[in-house]
């Protein structure tokens, strides 16, 4: 899978990445030189077999299913103690004391 | 004093039989620290009068005579992928160059909370992604033992600090081998503990699924007193495991006669380093030999497709992980902005360096629709196949040995212009973090050139205490 130009152009879009033309250049190179590397994984008949996406869905509690597993990890739904907003804001760019303030939202 | 003799045990009973006091010891590193470190970079940022207030503390409870934390005046470094409230926190990148966090990692609250006196946060490669620390925006770290080269990444500033006496021990982090293999370049132990048994709360996300929390020192039974410390259940971090941590460092004299270390063929290549080779295979000998230990040549046939599984897994978590770096709330924001659209591009092509762009994209076209189900789907079923080879193989045997890195460190600049071979440095590492289990690398001797050579042990989920007793082994049969 060759990766074009236009494609580094639609994924730093999605990634939210303004890339300079350097950048769009090296890149191009880098994804397709990773890429072609990656694609050995294709060798591999993966027909039947779970993916993994966590490590611990495996952990000690054998005998429970679905989400009894993850029993240990819920807590009661309680208001506990919250970040205090002088705090929140204290490392904001821009802010009025009450909101981070940012750039106004233009519609696309 | 000499300060690249003393272990935790050591450090902690002197202070404790009012040998030294915790102030004078905390001092003494800063002048080392403040007399060595230009030379090689191992801090960020030095945190002075928390580590002087902690040790004040140590030192009017030892005065009255009270009882003392386990760790009580410990000096230690932390690496700055850790939020320390009220301590500015980089993550080795410009993104956060002013960061101050609010809070505290679970892991440093703990250590803290024993009475560890934390001298700094150390240099790193940015947002944890690499094997040399020369990722880091702040300027990479040289090797102690030859400042020509590297010390490993990405905790390379954690592990420099250990190997040149700059602390007594240190944390960092471990996603795709960055404990495990500087430790090995630097000639320090490095521990990655089971994926869960240490919080991750407070550990600035790289990639969930895959990053953990571990210790630097200089012996065996140090990683195990520390690990002691850390582990255990974090109602903050779900994925914590809530698992019981065992007495490690009572445990780390148990006999290891019988136990069975499997030799995986796939980690000894056509290839690679003849001195890492013999190193590591002359290790597992005397492991045979004097502690009577088996060894079963085992096979992880699934090994050569752990690097690509990797970096889709660990870049597509990524991708997501570092779409909080928008300029909102903290961290860079750019000046040439004028809408919310510009201000998210440009804060994060400002602030983020090449790798962790590179990253990023290849995360998010490993997820982009169309893509998935190739890349990102497809690394995931590769990554139950590597579970299973391990399954396999623990039912035959009770520890995994293997070389840590292929090689031992490689100079300053060697491999910046080539991805690709950068990433391959992980060759031996990254399947422990895909599957979970621990590992550990061990300092196992020196290249001609007087470079250090690990070799990493790995064990089943949860049995750490193999990994101690087999690596204490090690260092007794090494020193008789």
């Amino acid at each position: 899978m060759k990766v074009t130009e236009k494609d580094v152009l639609y994924v730093a879009d999605l990634a939210n990445l303004e890339l300079t033309p350097e950048e769009r250049t090296r890149m191009l190179r880098d994804l397709n030189s990773i890429l072609e590397y990656v694609d050995r994984l294709n060798e591999l008949d993966t027909d039947g077999v779970p993916p993994m996406a966590q490590v611990s869905d495996r952990y000690g509690v054998t005998e429970k299913k679905g989400t009894a597993k993850f029993e240990y990890a819920m807590r009661a739904d309680e208001l506990g103690e919250c970040l205090d907003r002088k705090l929140a804001l204290a490392n904001a760019p821009d802010s009025d004391g009450a909101f981070f303030k940012v750039p106004k939202v233009i519609e696309r | 004093m000499d300060l690249n003799s003393l272990t935790v045990a050591s450090t902690v009973n002197a202070i404790r039989e009012r040998q030294m006091t915790a102030t004078a010891l905390a001092e003494d590193f800063y002048r080392r620290i403040e007399a060595k470190d230009g030379e090689i970079h191992a801090f960020l940022t030095l945190s002075k009068e928390r580590a002087l207030a902690a040790a004040t503390k140590v030192d009017a409870l030892a005065a009255k005579g009270d009882p003392l934390p386990p760790l009580a005046g410990l000096p230690m470094a932390i690496k700055d992928v850790m939020v320390t409230r009220g301590l500015r926190t980089t993550a080795g990148s410009k993104i956060l160059e002013n960061y101050i966090p609010p809070y505290d990692c679970t892991a440093v609250a703990r250590l803290e909370a024993a009475g560890v006196v934390m001298l700094g946060k150390t240099n790193c490669d940015e947002f944890a992604m690499g094997s040399s620390t020369e990722n880091s925006a702040y300027g990479p770290v040289r090797n102690p033992r030859d400042k020509s080269r590297v010390p490993g990444g990405s905790s390379g500033g954690s592990a420099a600090a250990v190997a040149a006496g700059f602390a007594v021990a240190s944390l960092g982090s471990d996603t795709g081998g960055s404990i495990r293999q500087p430790a090995s370049f630097c000639g320090v132990v490095g521990l990655m503990p089971t994926y869960g048994r240490v919080s991750r709360y407070g550990l600035i996300a790289f990639a969930s699924s895959l990053d953990h929390i571990g210790p630097f020192t200089r012996t065996v039974k140090d990683a195990a007193l520390l690990l002691g410390i850390i582990a255990g259940r974090d109602p903050l971090d779900s994925t914590s495991a809530d698992v019981p941590v065992p007495d490690y460092a009572a445990e780390i004299e148990k006999p290891v006669r019988g136990m069975k270390i499997g030799v995986p063929k796939e980690y000894f290549t056509e290839g690679m380093d003849a001195e890492v080779r013999t190193a590591v295979e002359d290790a597992i000998q005397l492991l045979a030999a004097k502690a009577g230990c088996e060894v079963v040549p085992i096979s992880l046939p699934h090994t050569p497709y752990a690097i690509p599984s990797y970096y889709l897994v660990a870049t597509a978590e990524a991708s997501s992980n570092l779409a909080r770096y928008d300029g909102v709330r903290y961290g860079h924001r750019s000046p040439k902005s004028s809408t919310l659209s510009e201000m998210y591009r440009r804060s994060r092509d400002e602030g983020f360096g090449p790798e962790v762009k590179r990253r990023i994209m290849l995360g998010t076209y490993a997820l982009s629709a169309g893509y998935y189900d190739a890349y990102y789907l497809k690394a995931q079923k590769v990554r139950t196949l590597l579970t299973r080879d391990f399954e396999e193989a623990f039912a035959e045997v009770d520890a995994i040995i293997t070389p840590t890195s292929p090689t031992p460190a490689f100079k300053i600049g060697e491999k910046v212009d080539d991805p690709l071979s950068m990433y391959l440095a992980d060759i031996f590492t990254v399947t422990a973090d895909l599957v979970g289990v621990p590992g550990m690398s061990i300092p196992c001797g020196n290249s001609r050139e007087g470079l250090p050579i690990g070799m990493q042990i790995m064990a089943q989920h949860f049995d750490e205490s193999t990994l101690f007793r087999l690596g204490h082994a090690y260092e007794q049969a090494r020193a008789a």
